[in-house]
């Protein structure tokens, strides 16, 4: 996008678009929001469940497992509160509704990613928020000023590599028309895996979300340096700190592979 | 002449089916379209015609540049369209008969505002623009009203507008008349005629209305199988193809087939007999002829319309009347 702040201000006004479309249903919005709530609430409450019964996970105390969580579904939650109706793509390409995308001035992927907006997405980070908050002052680290601002560091940088991941999944559905399910793997799938310390799973995954879907830098690597941690992977202390340049790197594939399927679909009209 | 609005030159577009994920060597090639080329200048209004699956939609979204062309050239408001998209975009306007651009829950009045705003039109412009649009279309009653709950006629006239509200040099229109009924075909059709007279807006419509190509186009494109069958104008259409007119004789009273000067009756039904005439034919003399040798009843001379016209040439049992530029069609089919 040649344009950074023409693009956010399309993205703000097609979002607010489709807000005001959903309040044409009151009912439904209410009803769905309260439905985000309660299940917001309960994945607050299984968190503290779990906390109360296992107050050790994979050597990491309550506090730094619920640090991970934090970053990890804050991150998550950013991306999939910008990008998140990207994975419908292939929908929108199957029913040909990307037809009238593209004869729009707007490049398609602001028109995907804002379609059918609803505020009720900002309540996902509800959760991420409250667990953070109950996290941090409860860490048992020295507050350097560079271990301070790693945190909304680590948290953008993860944002970010959802965010990748997010467009990744989309153009990928360019060509796979029905790999919606596949795609999820790897959007809710890494929002999941990175909920956890990744020393509770087995060396060869670890290994797998650091090199091939980095979702390691999402928060693991940042909050070893946060939490002054050693790597059990044994990983060189930099890879603590490549959390935006591997952020920078995905989102330049994604970018990549977002042009190419574009390119692909309009080679084959599929 | 520096005032063509679409240019295409041996514009072909060929599609590569898969055979699936597992069978990647069973791919197989479909040309869509087959080198067409042809000249759109300003201020036309063209019937882009021909069966389904000959290639309308393909070029339709090639010109959108919505597809990129396999090869040949295409310009469309002096830009290549595939490389240019979004720049085109802001110069055309698109409507597709099947499927509304409008905002589904929006009030159409909001839809129409949000499309400000895409296309960054100015304020003054757009209250100007919105209110000619909206005397033209008859939009007053329902711009409060969301687009779900607009009938199919008001939501085709909405999303007339919506195309209409950057003021674009070219309109295009897939089927804009589906589904319409009489009144609402009418209002559109008198639409599209007023902004090509009054604002010389080019017009390429796609339909299987021949209603709409009666009424609106004075030029008629043909694709058939990818090819373009013919080019030229809707009178020369229907004389060079439709020429044969039809005299349906009502005698008094059952007769074997009438034979008269070389035309003989292709059809008889009781008293009623079918005369096809040869192009040449004088209709007057051959009435006269018929009125002095049998007891008729009553004539009618019925036009082949346009409607026989494209059937017999979709059909492919008749030569068409001038092969237009690289639109050479084979027998064969």
């Amino acid at each position: 996008m040649a344009d950074p702040a023409g693009a956010a201000r399309m993205y703000a006004l097609l979002a607010w678009t489709w807000i005001r479309a959903a309040a044409q249903y009151p009912v439904s919005l209410a009803m769905l929001t309260a439905g985000t709530a309660v299940v917001t609430g309960l994945d607050v409450a299984a968190i503290a469940l779990m906390f109360t019964r296992a107050p050790r996970i994979a050597g990491f105390d309550v506090a730094e497992a619920l640090f991970l969580y934090g970053t990890a579904t804050l991150s998550f939650g950013i991306a999939d509160l910008v990008l998140g109706s990207t994975e419908r793509l292939g929908e929108h390409v199957r029913r040909g509704t990307l037809d009238a995308m593209l004869v729009r001035p707007v490049s398609p992927l602001i028109q995907v990613a804002t379609e059918e907006y609803s505020p009720r997405r900002v309540g996902k980070l509800v959760p991420a928020v409250t667990v953070l908050a109950l996290a941090l002052p409860r860490l048992d680290t020295t507050w350097t000023p560079g271990r301070v601002a790693m945190v909304p560091a680590m948290v953008a940088a993860g944002a970010f590599i959802f965010g990748g991941l997010w467009v990744l999944a989309g153009a990928v559905q360019f060509v796979l028309l029905e790999s919606r399910g596949a795609t999820k793997a790897l959007t809710y799938g890494g929002g999941f895996l990175t909920q956890y310390p990744m020393s509770m799973f087995a060396r060869d995954l670890v290994r797998g979300v650091t090199f091939v879907v980095p979702l390691a830098f999402v928060n693991w690597q940042p909050a070893l340096y946060v939490l002054d941690r050693p790597d059990p992977l044994g990983l060189p202390g930099a890879a603590r700190f490549a959390s935006p340049a591997v952020a920078a790197l995905v989102c330049a594939v994604a970018a990549v592979a977002w042009r190419a399927g574009l390119r692909h679909y309009r080679s084959t009209g599929s | 002449m520096g005032d063509a609005v679409i240019e295409a030159a041996a514009l072909t577009k060929t599609f590569t089916r898969a055979g699936g994920v597992l069978r990647r060597r069973a791919r197989t090639a479909v040309t869509a379209v087959d080198a067409v080329s042809f000249t759109v200048r300003r201020g036309e209004f063209v019937g882009y015609l021909g069966p389904n699956g000959a290639g309308k939609s393909t070029t339709i979204k090639m010109l959108t540049g919505i597809l990129a062309a396999s090869s040949g050239s295409l310009t469309v408001c002096g830009l290549d369209p595939s490389r240019r998209r979004t720049a085109l975009a802001r110069r055309i306007g698109v409507v597709f008969g099947q499927r509304t651009t409008l905002w589904w829950d929006l009030p159409l009045r909001d839809s129409l505002t949000l499309v400000r705003r895409l296309y960054r039109v100015e304020a003054a412009a757009h209250r100007t623009r919105l209110a000619e649009l909206t005397a033209l279309l008859e939009l007053e009653p329902f711009l409060a009203t969301p687009v779900r709950q607009l009938s199919l006629g008001q939501r085709m006239r909405g999303d007339l507008a919506a195309a209409l509200l950057h003021d674009p040099e070219l309109l295009v229109l897939d089927e804009p008349t589906i589904g319409l009924d009489v009144v609402s075909k009418a209002t559109v059709r008198e639409f599209l005629a007023r902004i090509n007279a009054e604002r010389g807006t080019t017009i390429l419509l796609t339909t299987h209305d021949l209603g709409d190509i009666e009424r609106l186009c004075r030029r008629v494109m043909i694709i058939d199988h990818g090819r373009l069958a013919y080019d030229g104008g809707l009178g020369e259409l229907r004389r060079t193809v439709g020429a044969d007119r039809v005299l349906v004789v009502e005698l008094d009273r059952p007769a074997p087939p009438i034979a008269l000067d070389g035309i003989e009756a292709e059809r008889a039904d009781g008293p009623r007999q079918w005369l096809r005439l040869p192009p040449a034919a004088n209709a007057a003399a051959v009435i006269a002829a018929l009125a002095a040798r049998y007891d008729v009843r009553d004539i009618a001379l019925r036009e082949t319309g346009i409607e026989d016209v494209l059937a017999s040439l979709y059909r492919g049992d008749r030569a068409y009347g001038r092969p237009a530029p690289g639109g050479q069609r084979s027998s064969a089919e």
